[in-house]
């Protein structure tokens, strides 16, 4: 992150206490924080196709036969992946504090708490796999691309949360001064959280409304 | 207009058409088309087409001059400020927002309004117990039938003159656009639904249309022609449509239509009354009075028929129909045949 | 006016030198694989897209040439349907954008007082990505293979069933693969803006052509997810037999084209805002002022951007859908004229208030004037759902995007060739054969596009790889086709007028303009640096102002020097106060692994070859870890408490 040494330095010299010290955020917090724009926008465009093909489609949603979605393993789902941003609030303080253990522990924690929403995806496609695919019709499409692409985000979040963890156990990677990877891993990690939610409510929830 | 195009629809010309008039007759097409011959939307003869004319003639002169008031303004810069002209500092804020905004705006506001009035006229649909067309778009051809008709026809469209029509618009594959300009701005055929649009013609004669959303490999000859007749003529014709293809009267035509029935052509095609019940290609019962072959790829003639038969695919390389294997010897008469069903 | 500060004697010549140490390339092949100079990537981006301009204006030549008579043989229809299919993707997706951000790539940084882009070894992978792309679209065509539905390629024709071969799938997955860069160039130029602009140049004293970047780039953050999503739904309908466009499985054809044109609609934008962006940069060189309004033209910039995205269904008046979201959509395009007339306005009032200097930069700028007001003309009557339903689809509407894509981008492209070109390349272009190559491309262009108003209006349709002689389009037809070759031979003296500077021009002063921006307050070509002095900025017209360039000079402090390393400043976000020195990083070869794993991954999806692709993502991944892995610390420069 940034060079809070030359900062406190800055800070205390003569220009400094007679102007307002600027805090602006750095170069990779924006590229993050635009990078998860784009790929809200891209969720957006997904979730709005859905309810585009649902109401062109007609008033039998899901179509042909399909039962409505059963809500207990992706409320389990949801159980496992929100909270599991905790963790990485958690260790996103620590090390701001300097605090490594407190960052290994809450990173090993997500790690976890993501592997078994991976891991409930799987049973759920495993349950859903019987009755329809991705090529039945429409709704399995939808159903199998949209949760399927959120599978692969967490996958990819997993992976930045699990190379975190690796630079972290490594040492001489991240401290008080320089967690900026960890802070841009958080937000894309807040963001696949975020997404579920609106992925419980399109696929889940709002075929029983 | 006066195209010749227009002559071919008539039926009383038709029955006493001499065979080798039509090259001649596209020659002369050729020619009238430098001297107003296209299916210009600018020379409507529809009541839909005719209101967009209106629309684009006004547009036309706001265009002129307000392009006209850039250029004088370009020229006066281009005149008055090189050389030794002396920069002025200003910053002609009101300048630029009334030149730039405000006026642009009413102008804007007022030829909306106009718009809209002229959206709401294409989207009067015709009555209830109006006339109506079912087309269906296929790659590439256009099938044609009637509410009251038990047959059908292919890239030719007849209406009543003066009536309104309504147009009922259904794809076979993939997106089409129907299109007359003369006649009525497009509508697309949207797969997986219904579109409708209507036309009414304000004078009889023939409208070239074509397929205005690209289709595929043969999307340039994808045209068709709407006749507008009168009533009579066309309550005539909508009677043949209904009624069995005409029979052979001749030998020649005889050992055509066995030569069609026994052949491939019985396979995809139609001519109604005989038994020949193929749906891939056009219904061909009333192939001889058409105004063209493929939709508008080659004129209807002889010489065209007979070489689309033996390999259309050289005509409109990429169409559904396989080169025939047909004899040389029995082609004149399958020609002979095919050119009697009128 | 100006100063060149590579003279000023505020910077020592050991500054001077170990700048030149920290920053140089050496001229190797090893540097030209690992380069992270946004200058060479910008000029790199210039003679790509420029390179695939020519492929795609050959393409719109031979299309000519089998127009010019009706029933030609000269391709097959099929040929022609990848030809024209190809131009116009190719146009809009290999040429026009990343042109744009070849221009954006090598100014933004010097039109701010930048030492480098935001995210150097980013910038290097997005060109890697966008050439990779580019060849692997263009590489299809030789095989027959190449995309074939038209550049926006409505569902279902672009489905399996309809057209088998790869012909789509080259399309879908090209379009996916050139995303990664036009995402990642624009994520760039936003952060390079917000977060590197030298001190003092607060949000208004940036320059208009950055505005216009930047908006750009914000469109394209949001407009690009929907091409993307529908590329991918194309791609798993085409290969996995999803039945997202397929209506005999419930999915919906109309879906393609909403999500298309949310994109494509912001997309005309994305092409068309920073070309007037280059003109209002070029403008104040040859009126001898600032632009007139600049609040008001960065207003109109900012409300493009949003309006843009209200617009698209403009683009389906003739699909049936209800008359009361026609009014609606009507009303939003009919708006959007507004802000570009008032960016023409003010151009107008800058040239008539200032003192024209007619060099060949002023004449592609006179010709956009002209060309681009005859498209806003067309443009404004396609929002008018009734006429828009006459005359979309026919050739009055390729008369009209021709106008608005060629005079509102390609002009001032030129006109920023014809500018820059001492800048990028410190030499001096030939005027006579500028002059030249400007009367037969505008002439060349008008010939061209003028009659297709015509033949559009007389009804013919677009698309059509050949048309019959009744209609009695031929003459018209023949006319543009002439056309087109004066407009080929117009941009053949261009390209003959860049060589020849570069091979023969005269050496280029700093300032051989003696412009308003930055750009002009240093050496031509720059230093790999490009600034000795960070300026620190005092007015909207820098280079003109005495106070900036005392900053540069007499005025030029240590902490703007920044010589003991490869560092430049960040300044905050809106009022540009300077925070802290940052170390810039050095050339790499990871961007070119990363973009060439790419292009296995995709290449290995058009060719079903799926464990390739596995393997190529792991590579991916590994390259992106080892890119971004943090080098090893000491605790105490850290900051561990335990």
């Amino acid at each position: 992150m940034t060079d809070r040494g030359g900062v406190v330095a800055a800070a205390t010299g003569v220009a400094a206490l007679t102007t307002e010290e600027p805090v602006g955020r750095p170069t990779g917090w924006w590229g993050m924080v635009l990078f998860v724009a784009t790929e809200a926008t891209l969720f957006a465009c997904l979730l709005g196709s859905y309810f585009y093909l649902r109401f062109q489609f007609g008033p039998q949603w899901p179509p042909g036969g399909v039962d409505k979605p059963k809500l207990l393993i992706p409320l389990l789902m949801t159980a496992v992946l929100v909270p599991s941003s905790l963790p990485v609030i958690w260790a996103e303080h620590g090390i701001r504090r300097g605090r490594r253990g407190r960052l290994r522990a809450g990173l090993a924690a997500t790690l976890v708490l993501g592997l078994g929403f991976l891991a409930l995806l799987a049973v759920e496609y495993a349950e859903n796999l019987k009755h329809f695919t991705m090529t039945t019709d429409v709704y399995g499409s939808l159903f199998y691309l949209i949760t399927g692409f959120h599978g692969l985000h967490v996958l990819v979040g997993l992976t930045m949360i699990g190379w975190l963890l690796a630079a972290s156990l490594r040492g001489g990677s991240f401290g008080s001064h320089r967690h900026e990877r960890v802070r841009n891993a958080a937000i894309y990690w807040h963001f696949v959280d975020t997404v579920w939610v609106a992925i419980l409510f399109t696929i889940y929830l709002s075929p029983r409304l | 207009m006066k195209t010749t195009a227009e002559t071919t629809s008539r039926p009383a010309w038709r029955q006493r058409r001499p065979r080798s008039v039509l090259p001649l007759l596209y020659g002369l097409l050729l020619l009238a088309g430098c001297s107003g011959g296209s299916p210009s939307a600018l020379n409507p003869a529809g009541t839909g087409a005719a209101r967009v004319s209106g629309l684009w003639w006004l547009l036309f002169w706001i265009s002129v001059a307000v392009f006209a008031e850039v250029m004088a303004l370009l020229a006066w810069a281009l005149v008055f400020r090189r050389g030794a002209a002396r920069v002025r500092h200003g910053q002609p804020l009101r300048f630029v927002t009334i030149a730039g905004a405000g006026l642009p705006f009413i102008i804007l506001v007022a030829v909306y309004g106009v718009g809209l009035r002229d959206l709401a006229a294409l989207g009067a649909s015709p009555g209830r117990d109006a006339l109506t067309v079912e087309v269906t778009g296929h790659k590439w051809w256009w099938e044609v039938r009637y509410a009251g008709a038990s047959g059908a026809t292919a890239n030719e469209i007849h209406i009543p003159v003066g009536e309104r029509v309504r147009v009922r618009l259904r794809t076979d594959d993939v997106l089409h656009s129907f299109w007359v300009p003369q006649l009525m701005p497009k509508t697309d055929l949207i797969a997986g639904e219904t579109r409708e649009t209507w036309l009414e013609a304000r004078r009889d004669g023939s409208y070239r249309g074509q397929c205005a959303e690209y289709c595929g490999t043969q999307h340039a000859h994808m045209a068709f022609l709407v006749v507008a007749e009168p009533r009579a003529d066309f309550d005539a014709w909508l009677a043949r449509l209904d009624a069995p293809a005409r029979a052979p009267r001749t030998e020649a035509e005889r050992r055509g239509q066995q030569t069609f029935a026994q052949g491939t052509c019985a396979a995809c095609h139609t001519v109604r009354g005989t038994g020949v019940q193929g749906r891939v290609g056009p219904d061909l019962s009333n192939v001889g009075s058409r105004w063209s072959i493929g939709a508008g790829a080659v004129p209807n003639d002889a010489g065209h028929l007979g070489g689309w038969i033996a390999n259309s695919q050289t005509v409109k390389p990429g169409n559904a129909m396989p080169p025939q294997p047909v004899d040389a010897a029995r082609l004149p008469d399958l020609i002979t045949y095919l050119r009697s069903l009128e | 006016m100006s100063t060149t500060t590579s003279t000023a004697p505020a910077v020592g010549r050991d500054d001077l030198a170990r700048l030149a140490e920290h920053w140089a390339e050496p001229r190797s092949l090893r540097s030209w694989f690992t380069t992270v100079d946004h200058k060479r990537i910008g000029r790199r981006y210039l003679v790509t897209a420029a390179f695939f301009f020519v492929l795609a204006g050959l393409s719109a030549l031979v299309m000519r040439t089998q127009l010019a008579r009706p029933e030609s043989g000269v391709v097959s229809p099929q040929e022609y349907n990848q030809l024209f299919t190809m131009h116009g993707t190719a146009m809009i997706f290999l040429f026009a954008t990343p042109m744009l951000f070849g221009f954006g790539n090598f100014l933004v940084p010097l039109m701010i007082g930048s030492r480098d882009m935001a995210f150097p070894r980013l910038n290097a992978f997005g060109y890697w990505v966008f050439l990779f792309a580019g060849l692997f679209m263009w590489a299809s065509l030789p095989f027959g293979a190449a995309p074939n539905n038209g550049w926006f390629a409505y569902a279902p024709l672009n489905q399996v069933q309809h057209n088998p071969g790869l012909h789509m799938d080259v399309y879908a997955l090209g379009l996916l693969f050139l995303g990664i860069s036009t995402t990642s160039g624009a994520i760039n130029f936003i952060v390079t803006a917000l977060k590197l602009r030298a001190p003092g140049m607060s949000l208004n004293r940036v320059p208009l052509f950055v505005w216009a970047i930047v908006a750009t780039a914000f469109m394209v953050i949001f407009a690009l997810p929907a091409l993307n999503a529908d590329n991918a739904m194309l791609f798993f309908d085409r290969r996995f037999g999803t039945h997202f466009f397929d209506p005999s499985g419930g999915g919906n054809v109309l879906l393609w084209q909403h999500l298309f044109w949310i994109f494509g609609h912001p997309d005309v934008y994305i092409i068309v805002l920073p070309a007037l962006g280059i003109v209002s940069a070029v403008l104040p060189a040859f009126t001898r002022r600032g632009v007139v309004a600049y609040s008001l033209i960065v207003l109109s910039i900012v409300a493009i951007a949003i309006i843009s995205f209200g617009v698209w269904v403009h683009h389906m008046f003739a699909t049936g859908l209800p008359q009361l979201s026609y009014s609606f959509f009507s009303a939003a395009s009919t708006v959007i004229t507004i802000p570009s007339g008032i960016q023409i306005f003010a151009w107008l009032a800058t040239m008539l208030l200032g003192r024209l200097v007619s060099r060949v930069p002023l004449l592609f700028v006179i010709g956009f004037i002209v060309t681009f007001v005859l498209g806003g003309f067309t443009g404004a009557m396609f929002a008018l759902t009734a006429f828009d339903q006459q005359v979309t689809d026919s050739y009055f509407v390729v008369a009209h995007f021709h106008y608005v894509l060629i005079g509102g981008a390609v002009f001032p492209m030129l006109a920023g060739i014809y500018y820059w070109l001492p800048k990028i390349t410190g030499r001096m272009y030939h005027e006579g054969l500028g002059r030249w190559a400007f009367w037969l491309a505008f002439t060349g262009m008008h010939v061209t596009f003028f009659p297709m108003h015509l033949t559009g209006l007389f009804g013919m349709p677009r698309r059509v790889y050949t048309y019959r002689s009744e209609p009695g389009w031929d003459g018209w037809n023949l006319v543009s086709t002439v056309g087109s070759y004066l407009l080929a031979l117009g941009l053949l003296l261009v390209l003959v007028g860049v060589v020849h500077a570069v091979r023969r021009g005269r050496p280029a002063p700093a300032d051989p303009w003696e412009g308003d921006s930055l750009e002009w307050s240093t050496a031509s070509p720059p230093e790999p640096y490009n600034f000795p002095v960070i300026p620190r900025v005092r007015s909207l017209h820098p280079t003109w102002d005495a106070r900036t360039a005392e900053s540069t000079t007499t005025g030029a402090t240590a902490d703007r020097v920044l010589s003991d390393g490869r560092r430049t400043l960040f300044t905050s976000e809106l009022d540009a106060r300077t925070e802290r020195a940052v170390a810039m990083p050095e050339p790499s070869y990871k961007p070119l692994v990363l973009a060439g794993a790419l292009l296995v991954f995709f290449t290995a999806m058009l060719l079903a070859a799926y464990p390739i692709a596995v393997v190529a993502v792991l590579v991916v991944a590994a390259t992106i870890a080892a890119w971004l892995w943090p080098p090893r610390r000491p605790d105490e420069e850290l900051g561990v408490a335990s």
